[in-house]
């Protein structure tokens, strides 16, 4: 066999689009042939969505090394931006592909925008102070939301913010023929329902090459030069704001297209859906995967996603059995003593090890 | 102007109860340097326990609040234990991603026993005080809440900066090497320190259902949050900081409610946390340490 002189990255890298690409096709098949149970195919695409999330925000956790509580409010702007995008234009464009695919491009663009926003004035805090405000941030964002009214006749959309909770929908003034698309805190509903399976994996597939080729370019080193040591960085000519923003919005765009996608999975969506549970949840796969670790996230995600379901049988006991699942793991993996237990079955990894 | 008073009443009432789970965050992120995400959830316990005690067991109110105190106290210590003492020297990641996983194990044990139904709770002390000829009624609880918080917040800062063990602490939280050199027991004032906070958790969950009196297993993370939230607003690590934090926090979301939208409340506090932490990237009391390179 040919020997590739490949850096190990790189083998690590092409490793992970292969095992996603065998993994779609693998269950694309099975689904197609009716040998996934109805709550298995059911899941296929949030898992998709899921797996975009964490890894992009593994980019900011991992890559960046800054802590965000508030993925969920990206993945929200995201979502909603998304389902305008993708009702507003039913009977304009019919064919349904091309409407999610302009649905996760608005969901992208306004996510990066709430990114921006977001991450100039933010960006400048450090550590747990920045962990608070992407908090607050999400609980802002999905605060907003709740307010929000939008219709669609054919003068185009009308949009009412909602502050005082005394306006109903009979506010916007539709005309007759008129879709109302989101009603405050009801929610978004009578979604048409257009995410696919086939591209949510196309999804994860952009996403992976976006951020693995980020990390691997010079930006990439620029930014985790930020996160080892940002005074060196610094130092050495490095723009702190440039990379760091690079790398938030980046990910609020991956995190919004896959809110995108996620929403338009359902017929009904409302704010508090994504709301802190859910960046926490998105955190946890990035943690548990191990910070920095691409394919590790993506895994994690599904593994996550799926963990209650397999746990199903325990029924009222899952949660429990998750949560104490999630202590013993963070427990083993961090413990000294049962690191070194672990180090004695396992061989040593060469390399350094990339610390939070 | 008796409106606003009494919006104001209402909102340092409510910033007290924030103030107290805040004071407790702060002293275990001052001295762990963790975020306790699990502190909001045992508030939930120490909420169902005084209530069993008083309904159930048929307690009075203070052996009620006391046994709450109690069994919280031991759970602080035990989640201290088992949960965050072996990964004492983890990146503070893996520390936050265990509290959340506490924080998930108290809420679905808690939704196991006590089941998902919110239940009433019975205030500790009912009736209203009424001034300028019961225009302005201030309940006894809010009174209570209030006084309740000053007297928490003067010990602790009479326990912080006299009591030999209050020293330890503030030792520990300052450089723990050094402090286990003096001789310090660093994992023992660690432990002190959860049983300090999760004592405080219980008189919180007390005042806190007396107040808003359902109680649900989720009961304890929208205010932990919120005082975490005043914790960093004050300035986390901070006594008086915490204090300030909550009660400012209160009324701000006390005034938002009434003047601006009952909706947007809390977008009015954490926006005005996010304005603040940009003048003061520290919070309003706490330190900023600069870098030394």
């Amino acid at each position: 066999m040919k020997k590739f002189n490949l850096k190990k990255t790189t083998k690590v890298d092409f490793a992970t689009y292969l095992g996603v690409i065998v993994t779609f096709i693998v269950l694309f098949v099975m689904q197609n042939g009716g040998m996934l149970s109805y709550s298995m195919s059911g899941m296929l695409v949030p898992i998709c969505c899921f797996i975009v999330m964490a890894v992009s925000l593994n980019l900011t956790v991992g890559i960046l090394g800054e802590l965000s509580l508030g993925h969920a409010g990206f993945v929200s702007v995201g979502a909603f931006s998304g389902i305008i995008a993708s009702q507003s234009l039913i009977g304009v464009i019919e064919s349904a592909s091309l409407r999610l695919a302009i649905a996760l491009v608005a969901g992208a663009i306004f996510a990066a925008i709430a990114g921006v926003l977001v991450g100039i004035p933010v960006l400048r805090l450090r550590g747990d102070y920045l962990a608070i405000v992407t908090l607050a941030f999400g609980e802002i964002i999905k605060d907003l939301i709740n307010c929000l009214l939008v219709g669609i006749d054919s003068k185009g959309l009308h949009v009412l913010f909602n502050a005082k909770g005394l306006l109903t929908v009979e506010d916007l003034h539709l005309e007759e023929g008129g879709r109302v698309i989101i009603k405050g805190a009801q929610g978004a509903t009578g979604i048409q329902t257009i995410s696919t399976f086939t591209a949510g994996f196309i999804l994860i597939m952009i996403t992976l090459v976006v951020v693995l080729n980020l990390t691997r370019s010079r930006s990439g080193r620029a930014i985790m030069a930020l996160r080892d040591n940002r005074i060196a960085a610094e130092s050495v000519g490095i723009n702190v704001t440039k990379y760091k923003l690079m790398a938030f919005v980046t990910s609020a765009a991956l995190a919004g297209a896959a809110g995108a996608l996620y929403g338009l999975n359902f017929s009904a969506v409302i704010s508090s859906t994504f709301n802190f549970n859910i960046s926490i949840e998105i955190l946890l796969m990035v943690v548990f995967g191990g910070l920095g670790n691409i394919w590790g996230s993506v895994i994690a995600a599904a593994v996550i996603r799926l963990l209650p379901e397999l746990l199903r049988e325990f029924n009222d006991y899952r949660m429990l059995f998750y949560a104490i699942i999630l202590i013993l793991v963070m427990i083993a993996t961090n413990n000294p003593t049962f690191k070194n237990m672990l180090g004695k079955l396992i061989p040593k990894k060469k390399g350094a090890e990339i610390d939070g | 102007m008796l409106e606003f008073l009494s919006y104001l009443i209402s909102g340092i009432s409510l910033g007290s109860v924030y103030a107290i789970i805040a004071l407790g965050y702060t002293m275990v992120y001052g001295i762990a340097k963790m975020l306790n995400f699990a502190h909001g959830d045992v508030i939930m316990v120490g909420g169902y326990v005084s209530l069993l005690a008083m309904t159930s067991l048929g307690l009075p109110t203070w052996a009620a609040i006391l046994l709450a105190m109690v069994v919280c106290t031991v759970l602080g210590v035990i989640i201290e234990g088992l949960a965050y003492k072996p990964l004492r020297s983890a990146p503070s990641l893996a520390v936050l991603i265990t509290a959340i996983g506490v924080s998930y194990f108290l809420q679905n044990s808690a939704l196991l026993i006590w089941g998902a139904n919110p239940k009433v709770y019975s205030p500790i002390i009912e009736g209203t005080f009424k001034l300028f000829d019961g225009k302005l009624p201030i309940s006894y609880i809010s009174m209570l809440t209030v006084s309740v918080c000053i007297v928490i917040m003067i010990g602790l800062t009479i326990f912080t900066s006299k009591s030999k063990m209050g020293k330890a602490m503030r030792a520990c939280s300052e450089d723990k090497a050094a402090a286990q050199l003096m001789g310090i027991n660093v994992n023992k004032t660690i432990s002190l320190t959860f049983a300090i906070g999760s004592a405080l958790a219980a008189i919180a969950g007390v005042l806190l259902c007396s107040s808003y009196p359902t109680l649900m297993p989720t009961t304890g993370s929208m205010p932990g949050i919120k005082a975490f939230t005043a914790a960093v607003f004050g300035g986390i690590g901070s006594i008086p900081g915490a204090f300030l934090g909550g009660i400012l926090l209160g009324i701000i979301e006390s005034l938002a409610k009434a003047y601006i939208s009952t909706q947007l409340a809390n977008t009015v506090v954490f926006a005005v946390l996010i304005i603040v932490l940009l003048v003061r990237p520290a919070g309003l009391l706490g330190k900023y340490v600069p870098e030394k390179v």
